[in-house]
């Protein structure tokens, strides 16, 4: 064990974990995509994709080939470079996000002191691709959508960090595996339900904020039914209509996982996380890799679950109007959370203590 | 040494993309850069220790004011020949400033290395293991310094309510949604039943 403790060990046992983690959601990413096209099929009573391998499992592959072999189309007059940069920027972003989640005890590439204002930094930075390929695409369709998209953005990021200062005030720390950690035990310790004994009744607003933070992710990684950067009924596809082949690839995978991110982040910060819900004692009990594989399967189990819910609001949800999503981000979003975020300070000073 | 490795790549970096900022022609690639440069502060900050800095740094320029500067300079339609056309003329004139600039930080450099006026100031202090910076920042913001905190809050409130009053104009013939009455409608409220006579026919009148 002393070589992963040299500065070569570490180095390789942290690349080794980035591979892991990436290659890891890139082919979760494969099959959750295909998910939510057959949710979204099953809605509807069609069958969605079912030629391509048993039961369609590998048409997100063969869809992968067939971006990747196309032509990479750049618009005359488009900037060339930014027009590049976008996807990559998004495809990146995306996935540096995911280097302070922890998947289970210890199962962590960077257990960051600042964890969650890391990953609410990186989630603010995911604009920057869909506002460049907007510009960049020297087109009015894409501009357009890239400023809506911006817009929309930065509105709900707004509602998102005052729901996260929410459980940062419950939990005391910033650090995401001993957020995890407060949450262990039976069910009623996770944050959405108040987070336990002590503080039970701050259930009436920590409830509420995992709600708002669901529909705020649904807005903020502009999934249906807050679409209209890409509104195919006005704006063609929006940011992306000049894109063809690996970038509009890009762009599409940064979405995805983004959008399975957030899931992974209400996980984390409402629904406990890798605890299952159960006494401690029990797990404690198990054997060590049985307690581990417990915890990594209730995590990604909780992910998916959540995956599910957005694969299904989408199918369910017709789509706001565009002054209808911003009356809803800033008029009853914003003052909510900002009243939750005094309730819930009073009572950690006055009933709590510090 | 690798730490060493690090400051000098970020700092060229953020040297570098400071200077693009006021070389590059097209004012999106100056904000771009710009972005850049706070990106590489971010990343000079985690080094001295600041993690907390650094994330609201990223959090706040980068993820809010950058994105309102591109906003604006996207949407202005620039003509770039003018824009450079007084580059000759103010040429001398930011030299100059750009001089007194550099001669200030460098005298403040050599305060700092040998050990001046400016070494006896208390010095950052990075987070200790009882004690993170996020906490040590708490303190010092919101416990020894509350009054002048909340009076920082209040100038901005005061901006903010300025800047509404002076922009917001109301239309009085302009049609607003009140989704609050929208929902509350019933049936009482949103529909008449009239009686008409079989066979009679209606006129428009009768329907109003």
């Amino acid at each position: 064990m002393d070589f992963w403790t040299t500065p070569l060990g570490w180095t390789l046992a942290t690349a080794g974990g980035i591979l892991l983690v990436t290659v890891g959601i890139l082919i979760s990413l494969a099959f959750l995509l295909l998910a939510d096209r057959k949710i979204w099929a099953g809605v509807q009573m069609r069958k969605g994709p079912n030629v391509v391998g048993p039961f369609g499992l590998l048409q997100s592959f063969a869809d992968f080939f067939k971006f990747v072999l196309k032509e990479i189309i750049v618009p005359a007059g488009a900037d060339k470079v930014v027009f590049l940069l976008a996807p990559l920027l998004t495809f990146i972003l995306a996935f540096i996000a995911w280097a302070a989640i922890p998947f289970a005890p210890g199962w962590v590439i960077s257990d960051l002191n600042v964890g969650i204002l890391y990953i609410f930094a990186i989630s603010s930075l995911g604009v920057y691709g869909i506002i460049m390929g907007g510009w960049a695409s020297n087109s009015k369709y894409p501009f357009l959508g890239s400023l809506r998209s911006a817009a929309q953005m930065v509105s709900y990021e707004v509602s998102i960090g005052l729901v996260i200062i929410n459980v940062i005030l419950l939990a005391g720390s910033m650090n995401l595996t001993s957020i995890v950690t407060q949450q262990q035990g039976m069910f009623w310790n996770w944050f959405a339900f108040g987070g336990g004994a002590g503080t039970w009744p701050t259930i009436a607003v920590m409830f509420p904020m995992a709600i708002i933070f669901f529909v705020s992710a649904l807005a903020e990684t502009n999934r249906p039914p807050f679409d209209l950067p890409e509104a195919e009924s006005e704006l063609v596809a929006g940011y992306q209509v000049e894109y063809s082949s690996t970038p509009y690839l890009l762009f599409m995978i940064g979405e995805y996982a983004n959008i399975v991110f957030m899931c992974a982040m209400i996980t984390l910060l409402f629904f406990g996380g890798w605890n299952p819900g159960v006494p401690q004692d029990w797990l404690d009990a198990l054997p060590g890799w049985l307690e581990q594989a417990i915890y990594l399967v209730t995590f990604f189990g909780k992910t998916v679950f959540w995956f599910c819910m957005i694969a299904l609001v989408k199918a369910f949800v017709p789509r706001y109007r565009y002054d209808q999503l911003m009356r809803l981000g800033w008029k009853i979003f914003l003052p909510t959370s900002l009243v939750c975020v005094v309730v819930v300070a009073a009572w950690r000073v006055f009933a709590v203590g510090s | 040494m690798l730490q060493g490795i690090a400051f000098y790549l970020l700092a060229t970096v953020a040297v570098l993309g400071g200077l693009m900022v006021v070389t590059a022609k097209n004012p999106v690639h100056s904000v771009l850069w710009l972005i850049l440069a706070f990106f590489s502060s971010a990343g000079l900050f985690v080094l001295l220790g600041a993690e907390f800095l650094a994330m609201l740094l990223v959090v706040v320029y980068v993820g809010a004011v950058a994105v309102l500067f591109l906003f604006v300079v996207m949407m202005l339609d620039v003509d770039f020949v003018r824009l450079r056309e007084g580059y000759a003329r103010y040429l001398p004139l930011a030299a100059i400033v750009a001089g007194i600039l550099l001669a200030e930080m460098i005298m403040i450099s050599l305060a700092v290395v040998s050990g001046g006026a400016a070494a006896d100031a208390a010095g950052p202090v990075a987070a200790t293991a009882d004690m993170s910076n996020v906490e040590a920042i708490g303190r010092v913001l919101y416990t020894d310094y509350v009054y002048i905190f909340q009076a920082a809050g209040i100038v901005l409130l005061i901006a903010m309510i300025g800047a509404i009053v002076l922009t917001l104009r109301h239309k009085p013939n302009i049609k607003r949604q009140n989704v609050a009455r929208q929902v509350g409608r019933d049936a009482k409220t949103a529909m008449e039943v009239k009686s008409v006579t079989t066979g009679a026919g209606v006129t428009p009148e009768d329907l109003v």
